[in-house]
């Protein structure tokens, strides 16, 4: 569980967080939506430890993180897995040792029990047989794949992912989702995803963080953000043609 | 203000890089992969402009020579005395500063833009140490690409005199002993070591700290070599004012 409390950050005196105040659940996919510009990837940097907020605390299983003494950081920097936007692999490095990547740098296992880790994880993303292939060599959904068995490869208890299936075909971004959800549930970890698409939404929206001009404007989950008459939401829920369609049909009772 | 905001900045880069070690097993796959890009790959152009940069000063200096006082073995002293004072050690480095360092900023800058140098600073991997470091490490030989440029570039200096027919071996042999001070091999040495790690750290700079996307990837190349030559130059000075004046 990861609780952020009245969250503040500025950039060059303009602040871009003003008083975030939300508890990402265990077990759960916790989605961060909103607008470009809104401040969700701030708020994900934030509790990455990429950015130093100004105001407001940030406590991973309820100890703040400025408490933490710096062994204490590097055992959490061990634990959080991350999935980037636009996959951040290695590009020296075949998907099998991109994947290996944490293992090596963090366990003292010897080669042969990281390999089967590895091949382990490659197959619960769909990936096996493609080990020896570079980043370059596969498509954009598999990349995603070995980022998210990359990002768990070492058992974390945070996974954090930054619009996981931006650049992806419906098919595959719902592929995408189903595994974070999957994943999030099997091995029992917080999971935090930005998004802005509302299919993800619909699909794994557990629990939800609707952030607008830096402030947290709605929260809730997947069965209410459709039915909520605010305003600010519902312009942004129904701002793709498509959902805008299905409400119409809803609303002609269709 | 900038400026000085770069080579603060610069030097909180290094004091970064020593600082946080990357587990050994690790780093010793990474120095070597350092030492056969940036070495061994340069040694062939290296060796190439090295033979006939030796070859031309030969030429000019034996095609300059009209007075017949002057005695023939100063076509291999002076080809000596450059090649191995300035020619090898920094022109060399001037080129390097093209070759080593664009990659070295290219493929920094590339993991800057693609979010890698964020996951590793997300997996609790100092980026500085892990990218950085290694390549200071492989530049340590760079000392040993120099001085094959130095054998090449006499050797290139007596193919051109003594095969072009301007001296004879035993007068050019003769020519490359005369005066030899053996701490002209240290000064150039020295200063090798010392653009060794400009060579590593400069254009590192210009890589990590670059913002935006491919095409400022490219600009920070040519940024870092501009700055990269410019550092190297006035260390040069600075070294020859300290150690030969």
């Amino acid at each position: 569980m990861i609780e952020v409390e009245n969250l503040h950050k500025a950039f060059d005196g303009e602040e871009v967080l003003k008083g975030i105040d939300f508890t990402f659940d265990k077990s759960k996919t916790n989605l961060i939506i909103g607008e470009s510009g809104s401040g969700k990837s701030v708020l994900l940097k934030c509790m990455l430890g990429l950015f130093t907020p100004e105001k407001g605390v940030i406590k991973y299983d309820g100890k703040p993180y400025t408490e933490f003494t710096e062994d204490e950081k590097k055992d959490l920097s061990k634990q959080i897995g991350m999935v980037f936007q636009g996959g951040a692999l290695f590009d020296s490095m075949t998907v099998e040792e991109n994947v290996m990547f944490p293992l090596r740098m963090f366990t003292k296992k010897k080669k042969k029990e990281n390999l089967e880790r590895v091949r382990e994880v490659l197959k619960r993303v769909n990936l096996d047989g493609s080990e020896k292939k570079m980043p370059s060599e596969i498509s954009g959904g598999m990349q995603k794949r070995v980022s998210i068995a990359r990002a768990i490869v070492n058992r974390p208890k945070y996974l954090f992912c930054d619009e996981p299936n931006s650049g992806l075909d419906p098919k595959t971004a719902t592929v995408i989702d189903n595994l974070i959800q999957e994943i999030t549930h099997e091995y029992n970890i917080t999971t935090i995803i930005i998004t802005h698409d509302m299919n993800s939404v619909l699909e794994i929206g557990e629990k939800i963080a609707f952030l607008k001009d830096g402030v947290l404007a709605w929260k809730g989950d997947k069965s209410q953000i459709f039915k909520t008459d605010d305003e600010t939401v519902t312009d942004f829920v129904y701002s793709s043609n498509l959902f805008q369609k299905v409400r119409e049909a809803q609303q002609q009772g269709l | 203000m900038n400026y000085l905001h770069s080579i603060g900045e610069y030097f909180l880069m290094l004091k970064g890089t020593f600082h946080r070690m990357t587990k050994g097993s690790v780093l010793r796959g990474l120095i070597l992969k350092e030492l056969d890009d940036l070495i061994i790959g340069s040694m062939g152009i290296v060796a190439f402009l090295s033979f006939f940069i030796g070859a031309v000063v030969a030429l000019q200096t034996a095609l300059n020579l009209n007075n017949p006082l002057i005695p023939k073995t100063l076509i291999a002293y002076a080809a000596r005395q450059s090649i191995i004072l300035e020619f090898a050690p920094t022109f060399i480095s001037i080129i390097m500063a093209g070759k080593v360092g664009s990659y070295i900023t290219s493929s920094i800058g590339s993991m800057n833009v693609t979010e890698q140098i964020d996951a590793l600073e997300v997996m609790g991997i100092n980026s500085l140490n892990y990218l950085i470091f290694p390549k200071i490490i492989a530049m340590l030989f760079y000392p040993f690409v120099i001085a094959i440029s130095m054998f090449l570039g006499v050797f290139g200096a007596y193919a051109a005199a003594v095969f072009g027919g301007f001296v004879p071996p035993d007068q050019f042999v003769q020519g490359l002993q005369e005066d030899f001070i053996p701490f002209h091999l240290v000064y150039a040495f020295i200063k090798t070591f010392l653009f060794a790690f400009i060579l590593a750290t400069v254009p590192a700079y210009h890589g990590y700290y670059m913002k935006g996307g491919a095409l400022e990837v490219g600009e920070a190349s040519t940024t870092s070599f501009v700055w990269t030559s410019v550092v190297i130059i006035i260390t040069n000075y600075a070294v020859t004012q300290l150690l030969l004046s």
